[in-house]
C-alpha cells in the first residue's frame, strides 16, 4: 500500500477548520434559535453562543489530540456525561452519539480526509459542490421521509393524543402502549371499514386491468381513427380535479343507483357497492392503460403475426403471446389502481355511504372529529403494506428489464 | 385466471352475504366521544331489542349541505341524523327535515307527563327532536396558569395576567358576545350592541387584542389536542370534550364555566324517506329519547339530557363511578353566569357577521 499523498494527510490551516465548524453550527443553532429565542438578540445571542462553544471545542480537540479515536472517544464521554446532567439515559445515548459525529467531523475537515476517494484534481470549488450536491440530496430525503416516520413512534403512543409525552422521551416502557392497534383490531368502525377496503379495492383493480389493458391493447393499433382523442378521454381522471370528478359521480351513480334498486330490486348495500367499485375502478384505468402502454412500445408485433401463421386464433395469441409479455406493465399498473382505490377519500365519501365506509374515509373522520392516535396505527399498518406493494412492484420492474437483456438501473 | 375467478366469486358472495343479513339502518352523528356515548346508551339497546343493525356516519359537520345534494339526486341514504338546533331549523326551512308530533312520535314521561310539555321549550323547531343541553366553555392547563387560576371569562383576554396561546372556534358565534361581554357592554345589552356596525366593529376591537395569541379549531377535537400538549393555556370548546380531556384521560385541566353558551342538540329525520325506512325511524327516536334512554346518555358523557324528567335519573359515570351531576352544564354551580344560544339573532345576522369576521381573520 502506498502511503497517500502528503498534500492529503497534512492538516488545513487552523483558522479554516475553526470556521468551518463555527459555520456549521451556527447553521443549526439557526434553526434552534428559530424555534425557540422570543426576540432578536435572544436569537442572536444563541446562534453567537452556538458558534462560539463549537469553535472552542474544535480548537480544544485539535490541540489535544493528533488522531480523530481519541478525541472522539473523549467527545462520546463529554456528550454522556452532559447528557446525564440533563437527567435521562435517552438525552445519554443522544449525547454519545453527537459527540462521536461532533469529534469525527472536526477531524474530517482539520486533516482534509474529505478529499480522500475523490480525484486529486478537482479544485476546492468542486469539492465543495460534491458535498453541497450530496446534502442537498439528503435534505430532499429527509422532507421527504420525516413527516412519515414521525407517525410510527407517536403510533405506540400510551396516551390518546397526537403528544410525545415526557415518557415516550424518556424510552420509558409505561408510555409506550400497542392499544391503538389493538383498537384498530377490536373496534367494529375500524374493522368493518378494513373489511370494505379489501372488497372494494381488489374488484375495482380486477375491472380497472381489465378494461385498461384492453384500452391500451387497442389504442397501441395504429389503425384505430381518433387514437389521442380517446387516450384523452381515458386518462381525464386523473386530470381533472378530484373533487370535480366526485361531484359529477355523485349525481350520475345516484340516478344509476336508484335505477338498480328500484327496477331491478337490488339491495340498497350491495348497489352501494357497486356503485363504490364502479367510481374507484374509473380512477384505476388511468394507470393500467399507461403501464401498459409503456410496456406496448417494447412488444414486437412481428410476434403476433407469427403466431397467427401458425394457425393461433387472436385470443390465444392475447393469452399465449402477449399477454405474458406485457404481464408486468399490467401488474404494475395493478398495483397503482389498487393502492389508488385503497387510498381514495373523496370519491367514496360523496359516492358511497355509511355502509361502503373505507379505511380511509374512517381514517379522515376520525382525524377531523376524535384525534384519536389509532389513525396513526393505521397509518403504520398502511405505510407498511405500501412499502410491500413498492417493493414488489421494483422487484417485478427489474426482472421485466433482466428478461428483456438490460441491466437493471 | 383460475384464482382470479374464485377471487371474484368469494368477494361477490361476501358481498352478497353481507347484503341479505338484518335489517340495517344509517345514524348520522358527531363522532368521537359523543357518538360513543349514543352507541352505548341509544344504538346497542335498541339493536339488542329489535336486532336493527345501526352503521354509524359521522357527517352531522355537513349534515345540511349533504342533505342537500342528497336529495336533490333523490338518494337519501341517511335514516336519523344528529344535528345542533340552527341546522335543524335551516333543514326544516328548506322541506329537508321530516316534521312530527310531539305527543304521537315521542314517548311520555313516566308519570304521564305528554313529550311537549316535558320537553318543553326546548322544542324550537317542528322538526328538532332535542337531545341534549350542551356548552361551549372553556378549559384552562392547571400547571399553566400560574397560582391563581382563570375564573372569569375576561380573563381569556388578559395576554398579562395569563400569557400563552389560547384556542378559540374559527366562527364568529360565541366570541363576539364574549368580547363584547369583556369590553364592559353589559350582559343583557350584548345582543342589542352586536346588531349594530359599531358594536360588531367593537367586538373585533376587543378580538384584535388577543388575535396574536389565537389559535383558531374547527372540529371539537382540536382543543382537547391543544391542551393536552401544552400548545395552549387556555381554550373554548365543547363542556363534554373538556370532561373527557379532565376525567378520562386525567390531564392536567380544569373548566373555566363563566359565561358558558348552551345550545341544543338533537335528531332529525330527512324528509322523503320510504314509508318502511320512516317507520323505523321514528321506532327508533321513540325509543332513544325516552326518560331513560336521556338519562343513561348522561352516564357516558356530562351533557344535561333535554327532558325534564331525565333530570332525577343522571347518575354517575357508567366507567368512572363518578358523580355527573357536578360535570353538568346544567349544575347550579356551575350555571352561575350563562348564555343561551340566540337563534334568531344568529339567523338573522349570521351571513354579515360571518364575512365581516372572515375578513377580519384575513387580515
Amino acid at each position: 500500500m502506498a502511503k497517500p499523498l502528503d498534500t492529503i494527510s497534512m492538516p488545513v490551516s487552523l483558522p479554516f477548520t475553526l470556521s468551518l465548524v463555527g459555520l456549521l453550527i451556527a447553521a443549526l443553532s439557526f434553526v434552534a434559535g428559530v424555534s425557540t429565542a422570543a426576540n432578536f438578540s435572544q436569537f442572536l445571542l444563541t446562534v453567537m453562543a452556538g458558534a462560539g462553544l463549537a469553535i472552542a471545542f474544535a480548537y480544544a480537540l485539535i490541540s489535544l489530540f493528533d488522531s480523530a479515536r481519541p478525541a472522539m472517544i473523549v467527545s462520546a464521554l463529554l456528550g454522556c456525561a452532559i447528557g446525564l446532567a440533563l437527567g435521562s439515559a435517552g438525552a445519554a445515548v443522544l449525547g454519545i452519539i453527537l459527540g462521536v459525529i461532533a469529534a469525527r467531523l472536526v477531524f474530517w475537515v482539520h486533516y482534509r480526509q474529505y478529499r480522500r476517494g475523490l480525484p486529486t484534481y478537482l479544485t476546492s470549488n468542486q469539492v465543495l459542490w460534491h458535498y453541497g450536491f450530496r446534502s442537498i440530496c439528503g435534505a430532499i430525503f429527509i422532507f421527504l421521509i420525516t413527516p412519515i416516520l414521525v407517525v410510527l413512534p407517536l403510533s405506540f403512543n400510551a396516551e390518546d393524543f397526537f403528544t410525545f409525552t415526557p415518557e415516550m422521551l424518556r424510552f420509558d416502557p409505561e408510555g409506550y402502549s400497542l392499544k391503538h392497534y389493538r383498537d384498530f383490531f377490536t373496534n367494529n368502525e375500524w374493522q368493518r371499514s378494513f373489511k370494505n377496503s379489501l372488497i372494494i379495492a381488489p374488484i375495482a383493480t380486477i375491472i380497472s386491468v381489465s378494461l385498461g389493458t384492453l384500452a391500451a391493447i387497442g389504442l397501441s393499433q395504429s389503425h384505430v381513427p381518433f387514437r389521442r382523442a380517446i387516450m384523452a378521454m381515458l386518462i381525464s381522471p386523473m386530470i381533472v380535479p378530484l373533487i370535480i370528478s366526485a361531484t359529477g359521480m355523485f349525481f350520475f351513480y345516484a340516478s344509476i343507483g336508484n335505477w338498480l334498486e328500484g327496477s331491478l330490486g337490488f339491495n340498497k348495500t350491495f348497489v352501494g357497492y357497486i356503485k363504490v367499485i364502479l367510481a374507484h375502478a374509473v380512477l384505476g384505468i388511468p394507470f393500467v392503460i399507461i403501464t401498459v402502454t409503456a410496456t406496448l412500445v417494447g412488444f414486437d408485433r412481428s410476434l403476433t403475426r407469427a403466431a397467427a401463421n401458425m394457425g393461433a386464433n387472436p385470443v390465444t395469441t392475447f393469452f399465449k403471446v402477449q399477454m405474458p409479455l406485457i404481464l408486468p406493465g399490467v401488474i404494475s399498473g395493478g398495483l397503482f389502481a389498487f393502492i389508488t382505490s385503497f387510498d381514495e377519500v373523496v370519491v367514496v365519501l360523496f359516492v358511497g355511504s355509511a355502509s361502503q365506509k373505507t379505511l380511509p374515509w374512517q381514517m379522515f373522520i376520525g382525524l377531523r372529529e376524535q384525534i384519536s392516535p389509532t389513525i396513526l396505527a393505521v397509518a403504520t399498518i398502511l405505510v407498511v403494506i405500501s412499502v410491500c406493494l413498492l417493493t414488489t412492484l421494483e422487484l417485478l420492474r427489474r426482472r421485466s428489464e433482466r428478461l428483456r437483456g438490460m441491466t437493471p438501473s | 385466471m383460475k384464482l382470479t375467478k374464485t377471487l371474484l366469486a368469494t368477494t361477490a358472495l361476501t358481498v352478497f352475504a353481507g347484503a341479505v343479513t338484518a335489517e340495517e339502518m344509517t345514524i348520522v352523528s358527531w363522532g368521537g366521544a359523543y357518538s360513543a356515548s349514543q352507541l352505548k346508551a341509544y344504538h346497542e339497546p335498541y339493536s339488542e331489542k329489535t336486532g336493527v343493525t345501526i352503521l354509524n356516519d359521522t357527517s352531522s359537520a355537513e349534515a345540511v349541505a349533504k342533505l342537500r345534494a342528497m336529495s336533490e339526486a333523490d338518494n337519501v341514504t341517511w335514516d336519523v341524523v344528529d344535528v345542533v338546533a340552527a341546522d335543524a331549523m335551516r333543514l326544516c326551512d328548506e322541506g329537508l327535515a321530516l316534521e312530527i308530533d310531539p305527543d304521537k312520535d315521542l314517548a311520555a314521561a313516566p308519570d304521564g307527563t305528554p313529550a311537549s310539555e316535558d320537553f318543553g321549550e326546548l322544542l324550537v323547531s317542528p322538526c328538532f327532536i332535542p337531545q341534549i343541553v350542551y356548552s361551549t366553555a372553556f378549559g384552562y392547563r392547571t400547571d399553566l396558569v400560574g397560582d391563581t387560576p382563570p375564573s372569569k371569562i375576561c380573563d381569556v383576554f388578559d395576554l398579562e395576567a395569563y400569557p400563552g396561546k389560547r384556542s378559540l372556534e374559527k366562527r364568529p358565534i360565541n366570541n363576539m358576545e364574549w368580547a363584547l361581554l369583556c369590553d364592559g357592554v353589559a350582559k343583557e345589552d350584548v345582543y342589542d350592541v352586536l346588531a349594530t356596525e359599531e358594536g360588531q366593529d367593537q367586538a373585533l376591537a376587543k378580538l384584535d387584542t388577543i388575535k396574536d395569541s389565537v389559535v383558531w379549531w374547527s372540529a371539537g377535537a382540536d382543543t382537547p389536542q391543544l391542551l393536552a400538549d401544552g400548545e395552549v393555556v387556555m381554550g373554548s370548546t365543547y363542556n363534554g370534550r373538556l370532561f373527557s380531556v379532565i376525567e378520562e384521560q386525567k390531564q392536567p385541566v380544569a373548566m373555566l364555566w363563566d359565561a358558558q353558551v348552551f345550545d341544543l342538540d338533537g335528531w332529525i329525520i330527512p324528509a322523503g324517506l320510504s314509508e318502511e325506512r320512516k317507520a323505523r325511524a321514528l321506532d327508533y327516536i321513540m325509543f332513544a329519547t325516552d326518560t331513560q334512554r336521556l338519562a343513561d346518555q348522561a352516564k357516558y358523557i356530562s351533557y344535561g339530557p333535554a327532558r325534564l324528567s331525565s333530570a332525577p335519573l343522571v347518575g354517575k359515570h357508567a366507567e368512572l363511578g363518578i358523580d355527573m351531576a357536578p360535570h353538568m352544564p346544567t349544575d347550579p354551580e356551575n350555571a352561575k353566569n350563562t348564555f343561551l344560544y340566540n337563534y334568531e339573532f344568529w339567523a338573522d345576522y349570521r351571513d354579515d357577521i360571518d364575512a365581516k369576521f372572515q375578513a377580519w381573520l384575513a387580515k
